[in-house]
């Protein structure tokens, strides 16, 4: 199977992503890191607020908004 | 054996483990701040077979890396304060990623007891824990619990007895180097070691009955914050809010105002009776009572009605939603979504929503949820919002309590806009600087424990916000009398100043009495209309008039027009905070710079949006 990486903020609604990297900067990263976002962890897409922005995440059972901009930091590949 | 153990409370936040607090402490508990610091900070006691623990709350956080001011005090106290034991309060439902936190403490010190807490939800859930494979796997105790029934707390409390007596031994599982004082420069490697165990820990010990647990979570989720229903779900709820507020005050206001009357009368009679001069005794009765009782009837009611509601939505896991819904816009104001809580909560009252700022972690968005706090009205300018929208802009009385509300929710939409507004303002020039990153956990819909949402918000809330009111309203009552009631050849010395005003005042389509009255009312918005009512009764005390019909008579007569009434509204929201909320943003900044940019801020926005609409509508022909 071929894996294709992409944002996160680019994966639809209910989406699934592995986590590959996180490039953002070093505090948002260990701000991320410590809500669970470690490589290969699995990251799904909930929902989007109203206006599109921000979107809710499932991560290692628990749900966390995030903002596209911060979102398009976090690579992920789309299983 | 040491008299008095200490225990430290850690976890993640949206644990209960507040309410865990709460339920093994009760009401002997105290709360300030961590020293130099604007994070709460709760000591209480409990006591168990006759020796007394103290238990220490530290921050909700989700590691110890210090990467925020709470993970740096929770770190901090852990690493040096020794305590005598650490109960780790873990959320059953979300265990792995509660495991982080966890790990990491036990790198720290051996004297942990793990509490898995809400277990009673994730059975409902569909999840299923082997406490006692937990405890092996991690090597220390494992007391399940849910603190909002009590069940498990005596476990708890007896494996806390017994390990400060030091009759348990703890075998942690170490991460090598996952003592967060010496993670700095490999921090990836070692939170994905942590996250790697976390995880192996958590398959082994939890089996997944429901095909997904959080399915009832999300389906709601969908509606409040669906693209169409969102937001005006979130307007109906805080509208009806509002209107329950209003309606609902009115009656134990009264009932208040009454109680006091009388109170006054048998004070005066003591007064008389004890002897105390004339002049004092009007001084304090007339003076001072007046003003805090004023204050009290006025306030009291809607507080007590609006802060459980509020703590109602919170508990229920609303609040997080509505920032979530509402954070776009905030997005484009360069703001934090979480400003949108902090702003929510100065509906009930400013100072505690400038307190609640402190749920935002980056300075400078801080800063402007601060500095905006104040531009949406609180509980003490909605009766004077409500009166002249009743009688001025709302001709007919019939239905008057909806079209009132309707006329609320328009004050208050204008509120908001112009909280974004200033805040686009104050991101592109003191507080420059790029939108810090927006992380919001949106935990699951819990089922509200009525009990503690009474206990929070009339203590932690109403009485705590009624407490400074009523201290600043005393001075303040003090000086209103005495201004009021020193005659210089014939005419008061508030009359000298709403003299001395009224050109400035006429400008913005008020009348000097009408400012001087704004800036008495300084310690506490409530008193603004008394004085303006007192001040044109030319009595030099605050007196309440029966109906609204008098009070429109009353202001016609003064030359009051729409325009006036208006314009008293639009300065009514935006201008300087109260006492109260001055003396929360200095305590909560620490600097007098951003206290006078606070004061000076809505000031002038009130001054130029008065300005507009007075000179504007003269010019128009309107008026």
């Amino acid at each position: 199977m071929i894996q294709r990486s992409v944002n996160l903020n680019r994966l639809p609604v209910n989406g699934i992503g592995l986590i590959r990297q996180i490039a953002a900067d070093e505090m948002l990263r260990r701000r991320l890191l410590d809500l669970g976002m470690t490589a290969n962890t699995p990251i799904k897409v909930v929902m989007k607020s109203p206006a599109g922005d921000p979107t809710a995440y499932l991560i290692r059972g628990t749900v966390i908004a995030l903002r596209s901009d911060d979102a398009a930091k976090i690579i992920v590949d789309i299983i | 054996m040491k008299d008095n153990p200490i225990i430290a409370l850690a976890g993640n936040p949206n644990t209960g483990k507040s309410t865990l607090f709460n339920a093994l402490t009760g009401l002997n508990q105290h709360t300030g701040n961590w020293p130099g610091k604007t994070v709460t900070n709760a000591i209480g006691k409990f006591e168990y077979q006759g020796r007394t623990y103290t238990l220490v709350d530290l921050p909700g956080t989700y590691s110890l890396m210090a990467n925020t001011i709470e993970e740096e005090i929770a770190r901090d106290y852990l690493c040096t304060e020794n305590p005598d034991a650490v109960v780790i309060v873990t959320d059953a439902t979300c265990l792995e990623r509660n495991l982080n936190l966890v790990l990491q403490i036990m790198a720290i010190t051996d004297k942990v007891i793990v509490c898995v807490n809400l277990i009673d939800e994730a059975k409902r859930k569909g999840i299923h824990l082997d406490l006692a494979k937990l405890a092996d796997l991690l090597g220390v105790p494992v007391i399940g619990t849910v603190a909002n029934t009590g069940a498990g707390l005596d476990n708890l409390k007896s494996t806390i007895a017994l390990m400060v007596a030091g009759e348990i031994s703890t075998k942690p599982r170490k991460i090598i180097s996952a003592n967060p004082q010496e993670t700095d420069d490999n921090h990836d490697q070692i939170v994905s070691a942590i996250m790697a165990t976390a995880e192996e820990i958590s398959h082994q010990v939890i089996t997944v009955t429901h095909p997904d647990p959080h399915q009832f979570d999300r389906k709601i989720d969908r509606i409040l914050t669906s693209r169409i229903f969102g937001i005006p779900i979130m307007l109906t709820l805080l509208g009806l809010v509002f209107w329950i507020t209003i309606v609902g005050a009115n009656y134990p206001s009264t009932l208040l105002q009454e109680g006091f009357s009388w109170l006054e009368g048998q004070l005066f009679d003591f007064f008389v009776w004890i002897g105390v001069p004339d002049s004092i005794r009007d001084l304090l009765i007339l003076g001072v009572y007046r003003t805090v009782a004023w204050v009290v009837s006025v306030m009291l009611p809607p507080m007590s009605i609006f802060f459980p509601l509020f703590t109602l939505l919170e508990d229920l896991g609303y609040l997080p939603r509505i920032a979530f819904n509402l954070d776009s816009f905030f997005k484009k104001a360069c703001a934090h979504g979480k400003q949108a809580l902090t702003m929510c909560m100065g509906f009930g009252c400013n100072a505690a929503g400038v307190t609640a700022c402190r749920i935002i972690d980056s300075p400078r968005e801080r800063l402007i949820a601060i500095i905006t706090n104040n531009f949406v009205p609180c509980n003490g300018r909605f009766p004077t919002l409500i009166a002249l929208a009743t009688i001025f802009i709302v001709p007919t009385v019939k239905y008057s309590s909806i079209a009132a509300a309707g006329v609320i929710l328009a004050a208050i939409i204008l509120a908001v806009a112009i909280t974004l507004g200033v805040s686009f303002i104050l991101s592109k020039t003191i507080l420059k600087g790029l939108p810090s990153a927006f992380i919001l956990e949106m935990p699951p819909y819990r089922k509200p424990q009525v009990g503690r949402i009474i206990i929070r918000s009339i203590f932690d809330r109403t009485l705590f916000v009624l407490g400074r009111a009523v201290m600043v309203a005393m001075p303040a009552g003090l000086i209103i009398w005495i201004l009021a009631n020193t005659n210089i050849s014939g005419q008061s010395l508030l009359a000298y100043g709403a003299q001395f005003l009224d050109p400035f005042a006429r400008l913005l389509g008020l009348d000097g009495y009408i400012l001087i009255a704004f800036i008495l009312g300084l310690p506490a918005n409530e008193i603004v209309i008394p004085i303006v009512i007192m001040s044109y009764m030319a009595e030099g005390t605050l007196i309440e008039l029966a109906s609204l019909t008098e009070l429109w008579e009353l202001l016609v007569q003064n030359g009051w027009t729409w325009l006036t009434a208006l314009c008293t509204m639009l300065f009514s929201l935006n201008h300087w905070p109260c006492g109260t909320t001055l003396w929360t943003i200095k305590k909560e900044t620490l600097s007098w710079k951003w206290t006078w940019i606070s004061l000076i801020t809505p000031t002038v926005v009130g001054i130029v949006l008065c300005l507009i609409v007075a000179q504007g509508s003269r010019l128009l022909g309107l008026i």
